[in-house]
């Protein structure tokens, strides 16, 4: 009866969406051949029963604009981002601008936290829609069957600062340089400007955090607007895609040495929000 | 080639002593009766343990043993399976190193390695071997293979293999056959991890590359492309029984303490966790492809289901 139930639900979500998006899915399924999921669980099918909802979030609240798009070369590539926002709404819009806006759509895959396998629900949803632990092996495996990457090198550094702290770059970790050298990946700088302003946050909560285990508690101020509870304003994002660069040299190098390569990504970021920044009117224009 | 094979008796074992009996002289021992032998198998019933196996070595000149004979009965007690399964492998490695025979291929299993919510996708030879964390009885699979990895370095002349297999499909009685010829299999709610599965025969196939000379170190097999185990169960013509983790870890301890289950609770993380294997190492230096795909393995396993009902 469960299966009936589940063909009636596909029969009604294939009938509502657009073709095009049809056709976009499609193409994303033929790139892992006739097979129901690809090797680590994505299952581009799924992406038609989340992308209804996620295409309102990313085409009425945030307004999202992509930029640069085309720089993004076809085969494997890492894209390096900035990360802020306190929640990773950031990775879900550039995903989305990926799959609704890119030429050829491209499934991003992208890095999650140790934590999430081990929970129920979460981690099926996870894994269907082609996000992997973060391994760095797991991220070689990605690059050399030619897939995008998608990483944050500031980590929870970057989403959880608070508003004095906005637009400011934290410190990149490296071990995306290293994988690039080693796998000879070209490197996609990629800024967001809006999403820090989507949970303004004066305060992070550091000891209340460090008692509860918790990366931070930040305070945002969001319900203090009536009527907007939990969610998020609805600033403008502008995505801002860099062109490629490609870095040469030994994947075993000194910190130094790779730290200076990294410096290079870090810039070009910094370039795409110095940018962004200008050339928005507001945080909602 | 002249090879000692131990726990031929087992269904595995006879299955391997099927294919290399045709080309090779195979000399079986075990110490259960095995009597589908083919006419040139000659088989010793002994327990490898008892010093009298000795002898059959000692004058066997044989070029190489397959060690099969490991317990996997979770019924057993643990010590029971402790000094079976690591006193035994200690003899047979004994018994090269004694009697000069060049190669062991020793049968490990890609549990060893355990499935684990921070589990690399897919984890190559050199991972840690973590499945004794949760789950005590593999414990002594694990001693197993570490057994045979000091064999290395100890005694270089011996070519060691040790194979690690992903979960064996096929007429085996083991867990995961036995767990996919379920009806109404149990899963976890909210959980469906990759699985690898691999053919009976590809094991054995990949026995004998083993025994190609010149072929030494640890390989994992890797079966079959991996596939969401909810895939696996549909193509097994299961219907699963979603459970919530907490509720069918006690369900589950309860009904193996009163003898209702066939598996015992921590074998449930296999539901939710991957424990994949890299197989690049047994494509590149062992020449191993497997020659089933999962639409045949799991054919496979419903055609054996067929037969044992």
């Amino acid at each position: 009866m469960l299966s009936a139930l589940q063909d009636i639900l596909v029969e009604a979500v294939d009938s509502r969406l657009p073709s095009e998006l049809l056709d976009r899915i499609d193409e994303l399924q033929a790139a892992i051949g006739d097979r129901p999921a690809d090797d680590f669980g994505f299952t581009p099918e799924q992406i038609k029963y989340v992308v209804p909802v996620v295409e309102q979030v990313y085409r009425r609240w945030f307004r999202v604009e992509p930029i640069g798009l085309e720089h993004i070369p076809p085969g494997r590539v890492l894209l390096i981002a900035n990360h802020s926002g306190q929640v990773p709404i950031d990775a879900m819009m550039i995903a989305t601008a990926l799959i609704l806006d890119a030429d050829p759509p491209r499934a991003v895959r992208s890095m999650v936290e140790r934590w999430v396998p081990s929970l129920p629900f979460v981690s099926v949803f996870f894994s269907r829609l082609g996000q992997v632990l973060g391994t760095p092996e797991n991220c070689r495996t990605l690059l050399r069957e030619e897939h995008p990457v998608l990483v944050f090198p500031e980590g929870v550094r970057g989403i959880n600062k608070t508003w004095d702290h906005a637009y400011e770059l934290q410190a990149f970790g490296h071990g995306f340089m290293r994988l690039a050298l080693e796998t000879n990946t070209p490197i996609v700088p990629v800024g967001v400007v809006g999403a820090e302003e989507q949970y303004p946050t004066p305060w992070n909560l550091t000891g209340v955090a460090k008692a509860l285990g918790l990366p931070a508690v930040p305070v945002p101020l969001n319900p203090l607007v009536p009527g907007l509870g939990l969610l998020p304003l609805p600033v403008k994002y502008r995505i801002y895609f860099g062109r490629p660069l490609t870095f040469i040299g030994d994947p075993d190098d000194d910190e130094a040495e790779i730290a200076a390569r990294v410096g290079v990504v870090r810039d070009a970021v910094d370039g795409l929000l110095r940018r962004g920044l200008i050339e928005r009117k507001g945080w909602f224009r | 080639m002249r090879i000692a094979l131990t726990g031929i008796s087992g269904r595995f074992g006879a299955r391997v002593a099927r294919r290399l009996h045709r080309h090779h002289a195979v000399v079986g021992l075990d110490r259960r009766p095995f009597n589908r032998a083919p006419a040139d198998v000659e088989v010793h019933r002994i327990d490898i343990r008892r010093k009298r196996s000795e002898a059959i070595f000692r004058g066997g000149g044989f070029d190489a043993v397959v060690h099969l004979n490991l317990m996997h009965d979770l019924r057993a007690s643990s010590a029971d399976h402790y000094t079976f399964n690591v006193q035994g492998t200690a003899r047979v490695v004994e018994y090269c190193q004694k009697h000069g025979i060049g190669k062991l291929v020793l049968m490990s299993s890609a549990n060893v390695y355990g499935p684990r919510a921070d589990n690399t996708q897919f984890l190559t030879e050199d991972a840690p071997l973590m499945g004794g964390e949760r789950f005590s009885d593999i414990r002594s699979l694990i001693a197993v293979d570490m057994l045979g990895q000091s064999f290395f370095w100890k005694y270089p002349d011996v070519e060691t293999v040790i194979l690690r297999p992903v979960h064996i499909v096929g007429a085996v009685n083991n867990a995961p056959s036995n767990y996919l010829r379920l009806r109404r299999p149990w899963t976890l709610a909210g959980f469906d991890p990759m699985v690898q599965l691999i053919h009976e025969d590809d094991v054995a196939r990949a026995i004998e590359e083993a025994l190609r000379p010149g072929i030494r170190g640890v390989f994992n097999l890797p079966g079959c492309r991996p596939a969401p185990l909810s895939v696996l169960i549909e193509m097994a013509r299961g219907r699963p029984r979603p459970i919530p983790h907490p509720l069918a870890e006690t369900l589950l301890d309860k009904a193996w303490a009163l003898r209702l289950a066939r598996f015992p609770a921590p074998e449930l993380d296999h539901l939710r966790y991957v424990c994949m294997v890299d197989g690049a190492r047994a494509r590149d230096v062992l020449g191993f492809a497997p020659a089933h795909d999962l639409d045949a393995t799991m054919t496979h396993l419903r055609r054996t289901r067929l037969m044992s009902a």
